[in-house]
């Protein structure tokens, strides 16, 4: 092979490989892509049906109940506008608290009941998700200048 | 006082750091011997004064000295010494501290090390480390200074994030930071080399044992977090693909990609350009994970309460440094395309392959990490990318890389014959497929997928490994004494590669036959999981120096014969008012079992979580021998040789490069 031919080759190799990383890349972004919605949102109605999402907000106080037996826990969420009830049934993560700001992942049943997969809080008990302070945000400003 | 010693100390150091910066820069340029002999020194005596800041606020915590701010902020007087100490690095300010004194430290390491170099390119190194040191320093005296005087003093402080109240916390921040900040040697070395016009093959030398160090400790920092996560956050998990942890992820990608393509730049004076790109990136990536790390930009497991404006001023840094060294690399860079010649099939194309893989692969997880960046900066919307992303995207790019490596450490260097490779790894290809023959028997072709690839490309590559010894030591007329005769160099890079071997079987075997379970237990429940009772014998109070605990005690045993006695407990902080998890673990070569506790329930029952994981130990099993493959990759004496040999031509070359 010429140096010309050589060069030829492996830039089409290079490409092809780029190509094909950069399909994988895009399917499974496709399929693995989160949205976050708050209570306010849902209320709305912005959330695509029978998607997974992660909803987020304070759990409200006194919301939190569990199901005497087994480990099923009910709590609601609320960005301060709207609530929104969620069921998760596992180990709920330490710093899981009433009145901390939390996400939850997973989707809505037919009975319009949030079915968590998962629920993650932070590390830090000062610490809110960013997605729940902009919700929260959200609502006082909306609050403050009602049109 | 000595909270002001610090302070000054950091002004000091910072002032020196100017000096160290400026000086043997122009006088590199300009030929001036004089101004370059000011490089040492300057470098030596700002490493004098961290280290004296560092043990001023050291002193702080260790006589909680609670008029600090930073110390009341993240210690108290009921925390263990050990932990107080550790707590330097418990937020912000303090890991930033850490941060200049490695960075102080590697520099100082290079005056001592770096003897047998040129003058000019010894100078330059060093005024490059100097730059970056000035950057950070700044950074902390004008944004983030630990030591700030909080008045009136509290009378307690507000104690260190239980979280990191852990041995293995202790230790994983100094050892990552070692690893970062190392690669910004292998940085300075670039744009020395670039700076001086000296692209040839000694700089790609001189580079190599500076960047498998960092690449080392950068290997055993991952490892450490994986396994502090394992076992001190509660979920048993080792791997989230979380923000913070891809930030370090990505530098030991393309840190990996670097070592491998500076062994082809030194031996056979290829790839000179793509080395030097990788260099400037894995330094630049590193930036990146400080920066993602402490702007709370992301929404991360690991992100403590941060401060986004000083995001600001260590991005506007990473464009000054990374963006001045990319300009240098297209102004100065090596022009001639036209480097050594090498055939497809070589070792060269192999390791190009490779480093093109692992570039890929960075690539991947950095969109991942910042994509959903992005996406709201523009209003678009909040999202976020979840792990099967990054399972999806790395498992396709990491097969070939596997079967590359076996391939790429068995090929000649320059020209090797396709047949001649598949001649001489027919065992090794007939080891794969006893192994695939074997697990499909074992597992069942369908279900067991992940578990056949993960095993076969194990086997791949430790065949490979042996194959290329055995090669190796034929060639000698006594095998036995040329296995002990192997070089360092040869060692290491066999050790490292058994190491990504053993880690694949970890991973496979833990992600494919690990079992967790979730469930409500009361004292003399048992539930059955993987072939092991699991029995919840009795829970007692278990209250420390500065929490207050429930203790729960799990009998284990295996067809009616105990085999571990487990203890998980619950622990409250009650200065942060924080709740933490300490896994029960029996840890075993072949599997380790795993008990949790969730919440109290009613009538003395717990949430508990039983897992059996296979292998995972393994995980970091692989981690040290990569680790260790690469310090005995260092201890070669061809790296000392070679610095002999430029000491004897220090003169010349020295004169050569005062010339330029």
């Amino acid at each position: 092979m010429t140096p010309r031919r050589k060069r030829m080759v492996s830039v089409v190799l290079v490409l092809a490989g780029m190509g094909v990383a950069t399909g994988l890349i895009l399917t499974a972004f496709e399929k693995n892509l989160m949205y976050f919605y708050s209570p306010s949102e849902v209320a709305a109605g912005e959330v695509p049906a029978g998607r997974s999402f992660r909803l987020g907000g304070l759990v409200v106080e006194g919301s939190v109940l569990r199901s005497p037996q087994g480990l099923g826990v009910w709590f609601t969420l609320s960005d301060l506008a709207e609530e929104r009830v969620v069921y998760y049934e596992g180990i709920l993560p330490d710093l899981f608290r009433e009145g901390q700001g939390i996400i939850a992942k997973g989707q809505f049943n037919n009975t319009g009941l949030f079915v968590a997969e998962e629920v993650l809080a932070k590390h830090d008990e000062n610490y809110m998700p960013p997605e729940v302070a902009a919700a929260l945000e959200k609502t006082a400003a909306a609050g403050s200048n009602p049109q | 006082m000595i909270a002001e010693l610090g302070h000054f100390a950091l002004t000091m150091a910072l002032a020196l750091a100017v000096l160290q910066a400026v000086f043997p820069l122009i006088g590199a340029q300009r030929g001036d011997v004089s101004w370059m002999s000011m490089a040492k020194p300057a470098a030596r005596a700002q490493c004098v004064f961290v280290v004296l800041a560092f043990a001023a606020l050291a002193h702080a915590f260790a006589n909680n000295d609670f008029s600090l701010a930073y110390v009341a902020a993240n210690s108290n007087s009921a925390l263990p010494l050990a932990y107080r100490l550790s707590a330097i690095w418990g937020a912000h300010e303090g890991s930033l501290l850490l941060w200049v004194l490695i960075l102080a430290l590697w520099s100082a390491a290079v005056t001592f090390k770096s003897g047998g170099l040129p003058m000019a390119f010894v100078s330059r190194v060093i005024a490059v480390m100097g730059i970056i040191s000035v950057g950070f320093l700044l950074f902390m005296l004008f944004t983030s200074n630990p030591f700030l005087r909080q008045i009136p003093p509290p009378l307690d402080g507000a104690d260190l994030n239980p979280l990191l109240q852990d041995p293995g916390l202790i230790i994983h921040p100094p050892v990552l930071y070692t690893g970062y900040v190392g690669f910004s040697v292998a940085f300075s070395f670039a744009v020395a080399a670039l700076l001086g016009g000296h692209l040839d093959s000694a700089w790609a030398r001189w580079a190599r044992p500076w960047t498998i160090l960092a690449w080392v400790f950068l290997t055993f920092g991952i490892a450490l977090g994986s396994w502090w996560a394992y076992y001190e956050l509660g979920w048993g998990g080792w791997w989230f693909w979380d923000p913070v942890e891809n930030a370090s992820f990505m530098p030991w990608l393309l840190g990996t990609a670097l070592i491998h393509s500076l062994a082809a730049t030194e031996k056979r004076d290829v790839f000179k350009n793509w080395t030097i790109l990788l260099a400037i990136s894995v330094f630049a990536l590193s930036l990146l994970g400080t920066f993602m790390v402490r702007s709370g930009v992301l929404t991360s497991v690991h992100a403590f309460a941060t401060d986004p404006t000083r995001g600001v001023f260590i991005l506007i840094f990473l464009g000054v440094v990374v963006g001045g060294a990319l300009a240098l690399y297209a102004w100065r860079g090596p022009r001639s395309l036209a480097s050594a010649d090498f055939a497809p099939t070589s070792r060269e194309s192999f390791l190009l392959a490779n480093s093109v893989l692992l570039s890929v692969a960075t690539a991947t997880v950095l969109l991942g990490t910042l994509y959903p960046l992005v996406i709201d900066a523009f209003g678009l919307g909040k999202i976020s990318v979840g792990p099967p992303y990054f399972n999806a995207v790395f498992v396709p790019v990491m097969t070939p890389l596997v079967v590359l490596l076996g391939l790429g450490q068995f090929a000649h260097w320059k020209r090797d014959h396709f047949d001649r490779l598949l001649a001489a790894l027919k065992y090794p290809l007939f080891a794969c497929v006893l192994i695939a023959a074997g697990t499909t028997a074992m597992v069942g072709a369908v279900t067991g997928v992940e578990a056949i690839l993960g095993l076969v490309l194990a086997a791949w590559i430790v065949s490979t490994t042996v194959r290329g010894i055995v090669q190796r030591c034929r060639r000698r007329q006594r095998p036995l004494d040329a296995l002990l005769d192997l070089p360092p160099n040869f060692v290491g890079q066999a050790v490292a590669h058994l190491g990504v071997a053993v880690t694949i079987v970890g991973i496979t075997l833990v992600s494919a036959y690990g079992v967790d379970k979730h469930l409500r237990m009361a004292p003399g429940d048992a539930v059955e999981l993987a072939g092991y009772e699991f029995r919840f014998d009795a829970s007692r109070d278990a209250t420390g120096p500065n929490y207050a605990g429930t203790e729960a005690q799990f009998t284990v045993r295996r067809n009616g014969r105990q085999v571990a006695i487990l203890t998980a407990q619950k622990r409250h902080y009650a200065v942060r008012n924080a709740t933490m998890t300490e896994a029960g673990i029996d840890a075993g070569l072949t599997r380790d079992l795993y008990v949790a506790l969730g919440e109290p329930l009613d009538g003395g029952a717990w949430s508990v979580r039983v897992s059996v994981k296979p292998f995972v130990r393994w995980l970091w099993l692989g981690a040290i021998l990569m680790g260790s493959g690469g310090i005995i990759a260092v201890c070669d004496r061809r790296f000392r040789r070679v610095i002999s040999r430029a000491t004897r031509g220090s003169k010349d070359a020295a004169a050569t490069a005062g010339a330029t």
